[in-house]
């Protein structure tokens, strides 16, 4: 105990601690905008989608955060639009053009960062690295979250008639196609900028269980925004503590936390629980 | 200004010379290179309601889209009350089908309704005063003040309906757009529709469906087109929903009339 004490006073645990909160709450935030499109599953293919973008950034130009992040947030614009084109211009429906293309390019990473030497990293890249992260990627973290909380609360109104009925969306006018890139596009911001600390695999997880917990537990839409939020930094933080005196790798925590919170609603959720109270 | 048809022009506040009417001039809509519309051209009123009648991939649904807004005719025209329909967005609300609808989303019979404020305060007010009024006068109108804090998906087929029809009213649009509003109900269900339709076009609205069951049409719309990617016939509903026509929209599959 009074090693885990000590731990936290050094930088490197108060910077992932606070890492924690951040990209816990932003992720949790823009989980409800994947729970209410109901696209997880699509949004899951475009963050392994990301690999083969950081290991062609790092091909090209090194470990530089900046170039790994536009090269990721590249690498998922191409699979998701592209799996777009390919549906539209073919006979492969989406959900097909989008797994092949997302496998593609996963394995086109891979393959690259192995090439490179950097089997050690492919771990952190894949799971996370919690620790590992520096100032500069807190303060990019910072960013993108702030970015996505402030675009979605001044846009709240629209966004919410475009989410739930986006037929009437246009016909009211609201532009929903560039409504439909701007959720894209923020949310490859905030999936990159989470990279180091759940990974590529993990990341899903952090993406959709805050809002998901939330839904079973609330019948409003803004709560699914800020009780998202606040579960997913709530979690990690959580998961934080836990995983150094249990000796768990930090990532992987925060996603079990966060998946025992989502089953916890699940069961006991007062409205729309298994175990609700019938009557 | 008063009109042909006599009838008070319930909220709004726009105020329009020369009537209140929908021209449709020669319209035509394409898939890519199908072409599922060819020619359309109907005229309608306010205070009226206009059933959009035909077999499956008739055009209908297209039809909807294109007087809602959300795909560019190829050609033709429409106007409301010679301007361009497109300039008129505010004047036209659009209910979707009820298989379309996510009724899990977390909102209110309210949120709901509120939304229909959206296109008078944009993105920068907040709802004002006279927004509540208007929203709780549609509650009120649809009967749906008791049910306002229910979530949507907590409601029956008929109050389901009447609340997306409370967000057209709260739009304070003139003519409503509804895709297949009877799909689904049962029969006390659809006949307070049919009421209610009657009360908001005599309220002065026009009243723009889809409609599928012959057998009801001409007990809720007064005016009818029957339509197969083209024009087939365009009036009185009783005077369209003749034999003949029929056989032309839905060749020798057509169900009969009812009495």
């Amino acid at each position: 105990m009074n090693e885990f004490l000590q731990f936290l006073t050094e930088p490197i645990a108060l910077r992932s601690l606070w890492a924690c909160a951040v990209i816990g709450f932003a992720n949790g935030f823009v989980s409800a905008l994947v729970v209410l499109r109901r696209s997880s599953l699509q949004i899951g293919t475009i963050s392994c989608a990301l690999l083969p973008g950081i290991a062609l950034a790092i091909l090209l130009f090194g470990f530089m955060q900046l170039s790994i992040l536009i090269g990721a947030v590249i690498a998922g614009l191409l699979v998701g639009l592209g799996s777009l084109f390919i549906s539209r211009r073919g006979k492969a429906d989406h959900d097909t053009a989008l797994s092949i293309l997302h496998t593609t390019a996963f394995a086109l990473g891979y393959i690259i960062l192995i090439r490179l030497g950097l089997q050690q990293k492919v771990d952190d890249w894949l799971f996370g690295n919690i620790m590992s992260m520096s100032d500069t990627d807190l303060w990019i973290a910072w960013a993108t979250g702030a970015l996505a909380i402030t675009a979605i609360t001044i846009l709240y109104r629209p966004l919410l008639i475009f989410l739930f009925d986006p037929r009437a969306a246009t016909a009211m006018g609201i532009p929903t196609r560039a409504y439909s890139y701007g959720i894209f596009t923020l949310i490859i911001l905030v999936l990159v900028s989470s990279l180091q600390a759940v990974g590529a695999f993990l990341t899903l997880g952090l993406m959709v269980a805050p809002a998901a917990t939330m839904y079973l537990l609330s019948d409003r839409a803004s709560l699914m925004f800020w009780g998202g939020g606040l579960i997913g930094s709530g979690g990690s933080i959580l998961a934080f503590f836990l995983s150094y005196p249990l000796g768990w790798h930090p990532g992987a925590t925060i996603i079990v936390v966060l998946g025992c919170i989502f089953l916890l609603a699940w069961l006991f959720s007062p409205k729309y629980g298994l175990l609700r109270h019938h009557g | 200004m008063v009109t042909e048809h006599d009838h008070i022009c319930w909220g709004g506040g726009h105020h329009h010379c020369g009537g209140h009417t929908l021209a449709v001039e020669g319209i035509c809509a394409a898939y890519g290179k199908n072409e599922v519309l060819t020619n359309i051209s109907f005229k309608a009123s306010c205070g009226q309601t206009l059933a959009l009648i035909g077999p499956n991939g008739a055009g209908k649904s297209t039809l909807l889209n294109l007087l809602a807004g959300l795909m560019p005719p190829t050609d033709g025209s429409m106007k409301w009350n010679d301007t361009p329909l497109q300039a008129a967005r505010h004047e036209t609300a659009f209910m979707p089908q009820r298989t379309e609808v996510n009724w899990a989303f977390p909102i209110t019979v309210r949120e709901l309704v509120e939304m229909g404020r959206y296109p008078s305060t944009g993105i920068w007010k907040r709802l004002q005063h006279h927004d509540t009024e208007i929203v709780e006068k549609a509650l009120h109108t649809l009967d749906l003040t008791n049910l306002q804090h229910r979530q949507i998906g907590a409601l029956s087929g008929g109050q389901q309906q009447r609340a997306f029809l409370a967000r057209a009213l709260a739009q304070e649009a003139h003519i409503l757009l509804l895709d297949e509003p009877f799909t689904g109900l049962d029969v006390p269900g659809m006949e307070s529709l049919g009421e209610l339709l009657r009360t908001l076009t005599a309220e002065g609205r026009l009243i723009i469906a889809s409609h599928h069951d012959l057998s009801t049409a001409a007990q809720i719309f007064d005016q009818a087109l029957l339509l197969n990617g083209r024009t087939i016939a365009y009036g009185a509903t009783t005077d369209v929903l003749n034999e003949q026509n029929l056989l032309t929209a839905f060749g020798k599959r057509h169900i009969t009339v009812a009495p």
